[in-house]
């Protein structure tokens, strides 16, 4: 799965057997069609398939009503390409989102023209929008290389004429305009350089779209990011020259499905027909197994493992549509208590408890759920999303609630968060007041972590980070990652010794040992379990048999706060002494110096190959550290 | 008995035409089909080329005569042949 996704709308269901005969079907429907038709505009159709739905829209639109209850909507449509195929594509797009729509579309070519004489086509139309479907041929931004002071001027005379052209259109027709950015060519001149040099047409196009995306578009205007498209499915297979050479096609065929997907997006947008809410499955959907039968340990989730990081992704793709103001809402076939076990008590969930709107977990099926859902938030059925790995649960749900939309998913979790925003169910035109000042605290944080980090001093770097180190004893929840870094951490390893699983359990039960699995938070997100200590205990001091550390959080000082806990623990039991092993094993060289560097003593007593180290308690300060510990008791 | 490229154009044909009725034969050219403009024989040709796996040159497309051409060329294409 790749650039399909995108080809193919592989989040949408595909088109039935029988589509064709449907539409057909459709001339013949007596009174209201529309619904008909968005059912059939919601499948993945290919090109063909859209332009044989389009043919049935035209035939029901000469019958007033028939295509009620879609909502009327008038595009005019001017570029310096061939836009024919674009009409049908997004006529029957556009009932997918509940829009009939009707294209008007401005000569060959025509493009001031039909901007400025008030009797053109267009404005005599008078849409609601026009689209100014230009590409990088339609405007003069060739310019000498080298000087940036000819860019600049040549982009602002491309960005005056897009002004001319909308004000015009607004005086003429009142409708607004809808812009797109520029894809540019794959074609370079010197190579790397391109970004840089001005008068490249790379660095033109990216100074146009930057320009445009800031000064012209967002207002009453709106932005169309053709050039993020093109560079998502492939710059070079969006571009196909013999197209334009053939029949002056702007960009290849098999992307115009989801070309018009994109446009089609904005107008419902524009009209408040975005979605408001994503309703989530739970199992093997936010985490990998079943909570009921696997159990809060058997769940599959969280770093270490490429299945529980899929989930995990799939938890932080949520999280940031909650951040930008989407409402989030579980429903669940589960006993309720046991659904919010993980929202409780695994260390690894990212979604919680209290990022959830509506939480049903029960047995009732899902569509009456989601019904519920829809009521308890004082939503239409129109402003849910369901994700669900289930593709019964799915069909189900489309069949008894067409209104809500219910993305396919791929088989591999690790693609479930890339297919529901390849859906673009949340576009939005504008970042409400709201949601920015919850944005603005995020920023005000952002910037007190750049100066601290720009005066040098590693300490206040570190405590820049904002990091929250975590230590529990062993227990069932990590076990498996405990067991896992035991038996694959080669570099900072005190000691190298290897563990099963079932050994890891009887270290947890054992009163002679004490053990810690360490977590660490930062800025940066959740790096997981990143540290694992055993120590046995032998009359008043304690061995340290294992002590390893994931590398990725070297230089944060974790090897200290990981000491001063142990010594804490070991106070409190009487410990005066403990001691700590190097065994060199050809790949540790790394912690030669570990014990040495927290302040232990080298002991005299030594085997080939292994150094020993002791730490009188009695003598050791403890220090301030960087972040913040939480400690639980053992 | 039928060439077996005409037998896998037929449904193409159907689909772009949307036309279920028709019937396709060698000697046919684009004025013998409802709705085979330029546009619609750019969408025929990329149709076919996707339903093959083959790809055109645009001197090719501009050679097609009638029907008999297309399967000549899409059957010469498949068996990785250059331009006659």
């Amino acid at each position: 799965m790749g650039e399909s996704l995108y080809t193919e709308l592989e989040w949408l269901p595909r088109p039935p057997e029988d589509f064709a005969q449907r539409c057909r079907a459709l001339r013949e429907l007596t009174g209201e069609a529309g619904r008909e038709v968005r059912a059939l505009a919601s499948f993945a159709l290919d090109e063909n398939k859209l332009s044989r739905l389009a043919k049935a829209i035209e035939a029901l639109r000469a019958t007033s009503g028939a295509l009620q209850p879609l909502t009327p909507f008038r595009v005019g449509i001017i570029s310096n390409a061939t836009s024919h195929f674009m009409v049908p594509a997004l006529t029957a797009t556009a009932a997918r989102y509940g829009i009939a729509l009707e294209c008007v579309e401005a000569n060959y070519g025509q493009l001031m023209q039909e901007a400025l004489d008030t009797d053109s086509m267009i404005n005599r139309a008078r849409p609601d929008v026009v689209l100014l479907a230009i590409d990088y041929r339609g405007l003069a931004l060739d310019v000498a290389m080298g000087n940036a002071g000819a860019v600049v001027d040549a982009v602002e005379r491309a960005l005056d004429e897009l002004r001319l052209m909308r004000d015009a259109f607004r005086r003429n027709s009142g409708a607004s305009c809808i812009f797109q950015t520029l894809a540019r060519p794959v074609e370079s001149s010197f190579g790397s350089l391109d970004l840089a040099l001005p008068g490249t047409r790379r660095n033109v196009i990216d100074l146009f779209n930057r320009k445009l995306s800031n000064d012209l578009a967002g207002k009453e205007d709106l932005l169309l990011d053709v050039a993020g498209l093109a560079e998502t499915v492939g710059l070079s297979a969006w571009h196909d020259p013999a197209l334009w050479n053939i029949g002056k096609i702007p960009f290849a065929n098999s992307y115009l499905p989801v070309y018009a997907d994109l446009t089609c997006r904005l107008i419902a947008a524009l009209r408040g027909k975005s979605r408001r809410c994503l309703v989530m499955d739970l199992d093997n959907t936010l985490w990998g197994g079943v909570i009921g039968d696997d159990g809060l340990e058997g769940i599959v989730l969280g770093q270490g493992d490429a299945q529980g990081e899929a989930f995990m992704t799939v938890q932080s793709a949520a999280l940031a549509l909650r951040e930008r103001g989407i409402v989030l809402a579980i429903s669940s076939k589960n006993n309720d208590e046991i659904a919010r076990l993980p929202f409780r008590q695994h260390p690894e969930m990212l979604v919680r408890e209290n990022h959830v709107a509506v939480f049903q977990a029960n047995w009732n099926d899902k569509a009456t759920n989601i019904r519920a859902i829809a009521d308890e938030l004082s939503l239409g059925l129109e402003s849910l999303v369901f994700l669900d790995d289930n593709p019964a649960e799915r069909r189900l749900v489309r069949d008894m609630l067409p209104e809500v939309a219910v993305p396919e998913l791929p088989d591999d979790p690790a693609y479930y968060a890339r297919t529901l925003l390849a859906a673009g169910y949340f576009e939005a035109l504008v970042f409400s007041p709201e949601d920015q000042k919850r944005a603005d605290f995020y920023q005000d944080n952002a910037r007190r972590v750049t100066l601290q980090r720009s005066s040098g001093d590693l300490d206040a770097y570190l405590r820049s980070l904002d990091m929250t180190i975590t230590f529990r004893p062993f227990d069932e929840i990590g076990r498996a990652r405990i067991a896992q870094l035991i038996n694959k951490s080669n570099q900072f390893n005190l000691t190298t010794q290897r563990y099963s699983e079932a050994q890891v359990r009887e270290f947890e039960a054992d009163p002679n040992c004490f053990t810690l699995q360490v977590r660490l938070i930062d800025m940066f997100g959740d790096n997981g379990m990143i540290s694992v200590i055993i120590c046995s205990c032998e009359a008043d001091q304690w061995l340290i048999d294992t002590w390893l550390m994931s590398c990725r959080v070297l230089g944060r000082r974790v090897e200290q706060a990981v000491l001063q806990e142990l010594v804490s623990h070991a106070r409190n039991l009487g410990i005066v002494r403990i001691i700590g092993t190097y065994r060199a094993t050809g790949r540790n060289r790394l912690v030669e110096d570990h014990y040495a560097k927290l302040g232990f003593t080298e002991c005299p007593c030594q085997t080939e190959g292994s150094t020993l180290w002791s730490l009188d308690l009695s003598t050791y300060v403890d220090i301030s550290l960087p972040m913040k510990v939480v400690s639980s008791p053992t | 008995m039928e060439d077996p490229i005409l037998t896998r154009l037929t449904p193409i044909f159907r689909e772009v035409f949307d036309d279920d009725a028709l019937v396709l034969k060698p000697e046919m050219t684009a004025s013998d089909v409802d709705g085979w403009d330029s546009l619609a024989h750019i969408r025929l040709i990329l149709s076919v080329q996707k339903a093959f796996g083959v790809k055109f040159s645009a001197v090719e497309m501009s050679r097609l005569k009638n029907v008999a051409d297309l399967v000549a060329l899409t059957k010469h294409k498949q068996t990785g042949g250059a331009v006659p």
